[in-house]
């Protein structure tokens, strides 16, 4: 009844959907799709590439000789055309459903003019060894797009390079790094403080750069503890990194106190802003002392967000601080643009090349096409879309909000399902798992949940209140599900792909195989 | 899989007459003339019933007769199989012959109960058979409870569907008398083994690994970091204590608290307070404790031994407070406690302290 190919579309399931608000009736491809490597047949070819023309004074080493053919998937063109156009039929999309479950980082809508952009042969032709002088007009481009970031954040210089918000946050950690290192204090300061509700990118990049991490769990009312911060500071501290607005969707309303403790402790301040939704036009960064703070251009600046990378993540910093910054910087002298590498005490480069080029012409592009006030009302959008979301999600029975209760959130909430799971015994994730069934879904939280049974929905302004309706609608729906049919919720999902993942493969490194090498290895024993 | 049930009919009864427990029975006669009813069969069979939603049934379940087990199981529409027939009214004595005659026959025995129940299953089954409490107690302090009945009941079908992994849990045992005085005071009576689905704090069904920057290894590793191989560890009880000290490349005994030498030797097990501070007097002592999880005590509750001279003689700065942050997160927010016996030092506990959660990572905490 759950899966079958019956093509009445009328399940059990569907049959309880009320009529208000009318949900959509869907269901999903299932193709129980192979792996491309399991696909096709030996000898069979796609394309017959022209044999290598090596020169005949070119010689390659023994060690970098191969001694058999690369092991790779050996399929037509059709094959390989329907293997993933069954898979793209498989997925949930940015695109494809209304997805705003993806809160801290829900991409919003990336305007498809801006890929037309990035596609023209002017950009998309580009290389990146050219000589400079060929390649002006994205240097113009990067050269006006640090400009606005300075101007929204605040801040003196920018980098571009960094491939992703993590990378942004490393090049922010390395620069704290070289700044102590020139002070001649890189061993007494090891020190960073971030808190628990601040991206867990911030502590595991501190970590990474060899700091040791000090977290401040929430006070009595949610929000970071004054108290544990002005314990933590010390001679040994080197930097705070901090989330405003954290996960829970507050903002942290003593950030100015924050960084004058730090800084009174002899230490720098780097806000993490990858996501600005929020607050784009309405506070800045270096306003509140920030030294330094990054942006995730596809997450406020609306550039896709492209799997996981290539993304695009900007530092800014401080003149102080701009010595610091990867190389090369984009200079002009009035006339012409040009690549800085001469610059000695830079942490050097974060990523080759320029960084994301795609990503910093389509960022280019939104903000240019939003302007200044514009930037201000998405983020006022974004804040009162996420509030009458969360004013929907409060009426549904089980649905609560951890921690300064009443108050305002910014521009996303981590929500809990405790009341629902004590009372039904179906978790968060089912619930997460079942608004699958209704085209669209969720994310709970960062691991440990702090938070118990976690939801945490950011709307940002790309959605419309009817929209919004829909999907308090869904998670409506799936509650009352909970309580009514809870097996139907835990088995889930009936009319979406295929199955549940299972995490604690992921969690393991004995059994994580995230190549076709490491699978045959790790799982098929071979 | 053979899952058994046996139910502590009075426990709970003097928790909603606010008698803060129910153990003795003039306590009991009390509670009921207040007003007090019997809840624990209603919530045993609230877990029961999660089990069959989740296994399908009706099944067979090995328990007690009438109200320790087998009205709960009719009230699931499951089958009773009635191993042993309690005397009335029902006593602990009857828990304890009822659990020992079920552990034979049973894979799992879930109990439904508070923390005096789960000391009286331990007393009957020790380690022979893993166990799990269906909460109904008025104060449960132990780590053996699912986080409400129905989530008892989701653990032990996650049990039954293979794959889960037991691990040992403690039992408290907590004076109630002392309660009712306005005193909390609990110490670590044993242990018993349980199904490791930390569904108290979360569903994530599986524990640290290597990789996991909170586990145990990664907070050897930072204490071992912190001291000197001719220091002193000094290391309280509890599970989280003693995969800290086979990291360390120690072994000690579960119970108690131990001694071992940064590099790995033990140097005294199960030690007495007097013994311990003999020993802190001879090298430079670090103490290292971990809170009871859910509940938060750092000291004096199970751990007296690390009297207020030891740790006078230790110091603040050689203080190490470790825990996972999923232990600190199933705290709810709530801050770490200490009752060491002597005011001052507890005083000067208090604040915050930083809590080793791996290695080089700290939180900075409450403590109260």
């Amino acid at each position: 009844m759950k899966t079958g190919p019956t093509p009445s579309p009328l399940t059990p399931a569907d049959a309880r959907i009320g009529p208000k608000p009318p949900l959509r009736r869907f269901h999903q491809a299932r193709w129980d799709e192979p792996l491309l490597f399991e696909l096709g047949s030996p000898g069979e070819r796609g394309v017959l590439p022209p044999l290598p023309q090596v020169p005949a004074d070119v010689v390659l080493p023994d060690g970098l000789r191969r001694t058999s053919p690369p092991a790779l998937p050996e399929l037509s063109q059709p094959q390989v055309l329907r293997h993933y156009l069954r898979l793209s039929q498989e997925n949930l999309g940015a695109d494809f459903n209304v997805d705003v479950g993806q809160g801290t980082c829900t991409m919003k809508y990336s305007p498809k003019v801006n890929d037309r952009f990035v596609r023209d042969p002017k950009v998309a032709a580009l290389h990146p060894l050219q000589d400079e002088r060929t390649v002006q007009g994205v240097l113009e481009i990067m050269y006006r797009l640090e400009g606005l970031l300075r101007e929204i954040s605040g801040m003196d210089r920018f980098s571009l390079q960094p491939g992703a918000g993590s990378a942004a946050i490393y090049t922010n950690v390395a620069m704290i790094r070289a700044y102590f290192a020139a002070r001649g204090e890189a061993e007494t300061r090891d020190e960073v403080i971030t808190t628990i509700f601040s991206h867990p990118s911030n502590a595991a990049c501190a970590r990474t750069a060899g700091f040791k991490v000090i977290t401040l769990y929430p006070d009595a009312d949610g929000y970071p503890d004054i108290e544990a911060l002005r314990r933590a500071v010390g001679p040994r501290t080197a930097a705070l990194l901090i989330t405003n607005p954290e996960d829970t969707g507050l903002f942290n309303p003593r950030i100015e106190e924050f960084v004058r403790i730090v800084h009174e402790a002899g230490g720098l301040c780097a806000y993490d802003q990858a996501n600005a939704n929020g607050i784009l036009g309405i506070t800045r960064a270096r306003d509140t002392g920030f030294d330094l703070c990054h942006f995730n251009l596809h997450k406020t600046f609306s550039t896709p967000h492209a799997c996981g990378g290539p993304a695009a993540g900007a530092c800014g910093v401080s003149a102080e601080l701009a010595p610091y910054l990867p190389t090369p910087t984009v200079e002009f002298d009035g006339t012409r643009y040009r690549l800085d590498d001469d610059r000695p005490e830079s942490v050097g480069k974060i990523r080759p090349f320029y960084g994301v080029v795609p990503n910093l012409v389509r960022a280019y592009a939104w903000i240019m096409s939003m302007g200044g006030a514009g930037l201000r009302e998405a983020a006022e959008v974004a804040v009162l879309n996420n509030n009458y979301l969360m004013a929907k999600v409060l009426q549904i029975r089980g649905a609560s909000v951890p921690y300064a209760p009443g108050r305002p959130r910014v521009e996303q909430v981590r929500y809990s399902w405790e009341r629902l799971a004590e009372e039904t015994g179906v978790h968060s994730e089912d619930i997460g798992v079942r608004a699958a069934d209704f085209g669209t879904h969720y994310w709970t939280s960062h691991h440990p949940y702090i938070v118990p049974e976690p939801m945490t929905l950011e709307p940002t302004e790309s959605y419309s209140r009817a929209e919004l309706d829909e999907y308090a609608a869904i998670l409506a729906e799936v509650a009352r599900e909970a309580y009514e049919d809870p097996e139907t919720v835990r088995t889930a999902p009936h009319r979406s792909t295929v199955h549940r993942a299972r995490e604690d493969v992921l969690d393991d490194p004995a059994t994580w195989a995230v190549t076709w090498r490491a699978y045959r290895r790790k799982i098929l024993g071979e | 899989m053979r899952i058994g049930l046996v139910v502590n009919p009075v426990a709970g009864l003097g928790g909603r007459v606010g008698l803060k427990g129910s153990d003795g029975a003039d306590v009991q006669e009390k509670a009921r003339a207040l007003g007090a009813t019997p809840h624990a069969s209603e919530r045993a069979v609230l877990a029961l019933a999660e089990l069959r939603s989740r296994l399908g049934g009706p099944f067979a379940v090995p328990t007690a007769g009438g109200p320790m087990g087998e009205h709960a199981v009719l009230g699931a529409g499951l089958i009773p199989d009635v191993r042993y027939q309690p005397g009335e009214p029902t006593t602990a004595a009857d828990t304890v012959r009822a659990a020992t005659a079920l552990a034979p026959q049973v894979d799992l025995l879930l109990f439904a109960g508070g923390d005096g129940t789960a000391r009286n299953v331990l007393d009957a089954v020790g380690s022979s058979v893993p166990v799990l409490g269906v909460p109904t107690g008025v104060k449960m302090h132990s780590a053996v409870f699912g986080a409400t009945p129905r989530a008892a009941g989701e653990a032990a079908a996650l049990m039954a569907a293979g794959g889960v992994r037991i691990r040992d849990a403690e039992v408290m045992d907590l004076d109630e008398d002392a309660v009712r005085d306005g005193r909390v005071s609990a110490r670590l009576y044993g242990h018993v083994r349980v199904p490791d689905v930390p569904v108290r704090v979360q569903q994530r069904k599986v524990g640290g690994t290597v990789a996991d920057p909170s586990s145990v290894a990664g907070i050897a590793a930072g204490l071992a970091e912190r001291t000197r191989p001719s220091d002193l560890l000094v290391l309280g009880p509890g599970t989280t204590m003693r995969a800290v000290a086979a990291a360390l490349g120690a072994h000690v005994p579960l119970m108690g608290v131990n001694v071992v030498a940064a590099g790995g030797a033990v140097v005294a097990a199960d030690v007495a307070a007097a013994e311990l501070e003999a020993l802190v007097d001879t090298a430079p002592a670090w103490i290292a404790v971990t809170p009871i999880g859910g509940q938060g005590f750092l000291f004096g509750r199970g751990n007296q031994q690390i009297s207020p001279a030891v740790l006078r003689a230790a110091g603040r700065d050689r203080l190490a407070v470790v825990a996972t942050e999923a232990k600190l997160a199933s705290l709810g927010g709530r801050p770490l406690l200490v009752d060491t016996g002597d005011e001052d030092l507890d005083a000067g506990l208090r604040g915050h302290l930083p809590v080793l959660t791996g290695h080089g990572r700290f939180a900075m905490y409450p403590v109260r």
